[in-house]
């Protein structure tokens, strides 16, 4: 016999983990992307639907479709100049600065993968082993992240107090 | 700021183009109310006079990639319907139903606009002249009500005798097809 599925591992129809996470995905992207953030948003949560029928099981599905939409950010944030195979093997941390001028909020300042994780860690709440996987690195390394970013953005407010 | 209906319903949109939705489904306001009516790709899948909260049963039956989306052709064909000028419909169907309620569906697709039969002749239509309490079952659990018609199956002796949307609707229907007098 079928092993019962307790309710946090069903796995919900589309629409309701769509309504469910639609607007906090968007204020993320908007917090890492600006006014590029509604094109990344519909990739995010195309991405999600394209890989929903191969979910196993409906647990930490928040960290899920954080982790793709800071994929998708990432993407957007890789320099353009270059040709797309050096773009997809270039490190997120070493991105160009020059492709941040549009962006308008407190951690703009922050190199992307800094960003991302003070904004999943203080924004968003995600714990450390979640946000390692949004971010493709060990959880020490999100923690390093997320506390060299907010390092940074003390030194940057105490330079403007 | 939060989603806007426009960058909601481009996501819905693209959504679609690209096919990656087991079914889509959309609440409509009629003259019977309010009805959920859901679309695969093969067709017309399901209408319930009970529209909310429907999302579990149409993921359990399609699959989960379940999304609001406007499924415009059902859309039109109801409402030239409640308007009377349809009384056939075209949208081709999905029905996914045990083989004995596909074969009781398809005679049933056959009453014509205006007309009415019992749950016995039906049951006969179908070689099974005795099982007119399992074709009653199989109405009950009619997946596309409306389009599928059976309001028009009634009781032996001429009563209405029930309809899962609830008997003022059956009469509504056909009082609207002329089969009753209003």
């Amino acid at each position: 016999m079928m092993r019962a599925m307790a309710p946090a591992d069903q796995i919900p129809p589309f629409e309701r983990f769509y309504l469910a996470h639609r607007e906090e995905v968007l204020r993320y992207l908007r917090r890492l992307l600006g006014p590029r953030a509604d094109d990344a948003w519909q990739e995010t949560f195309l991405r999600a639907l394209r890989a929903y029928d191969r979910l196993e099981h409906g647990r930490h599905l928040r960290a899920w479709v954080f982790t793709i939409a800071t994929n998708v950010a990432m993407d957007e944030l890789r320099p353009r100049t270059q040709s797309s195979l050096e773009q997809t093997a270039e490190p997120a941390a070493e991105l160009r600065r020059d492709s941040f001028k549009e962006l308008e909020h407190l951690t703009d300042e922050l190199p992307p993968t800094e960003r991302a994780a003070v904004v999943l860690r203080y924004g968003y709440d995600l714990a450390y082993a979640q946000i390692a996987d949004a971010l493709g690195s060990s959880e020490e390394a999100a923690r390093a992240a997320a506390s060299s970013g907010v390092r940074r953005l003390r030194r940057t407010h105490e330079h403007h107090a | 700021m939060s989603i806007t209906p426009e960058l909601d319903a481009k996501f819905r949109a693209a959504a679609i183009r690209e096919g990656i939705v087991d079914v889509r489904y959309d609440i409509i306001d009629s003259p019977v109310g309010k009805l959920l009516v859901a679309a695969t790709e093969r067709g017309l899948a399901r209408i319930h006079y009970d529209p909310e909260g429907q999302e579990d049963e149409l993921a359990r039956v399609f699959g989960r990639r379940v999304l609001r989306s406007p499924i415009d052709e059902v859309r039109r064909e109801l409402d030239e319907y409640f308007d009377g000028r349809r009384r056939e419909f075209d949208l081709p169907l999905d029905l996914r139903v045990a083989a004995f309620n596909a074969e009781v569906l398809d005679e049933l697709a056959r009453i014509p606009y205006g007309l009415t039969t019992t749950y016995g002749a039906l049951a006969a239509k179908v070689g099974r002249p005795r099982a007119a309490r399992a074709v009653g079952t199989v109405m009950n659990r009619n997946p596309i009500p409306i389009v599928l018609p059976c309001h028009r199956v009634v009781g032996a002796n001429g009563s209405l005798t029930g309809y899962a949307g609830g008997l003022d609707r059956k009469l509504q229907l056909l009082q609207l097809e002329g089969a009753i007098l209003a």
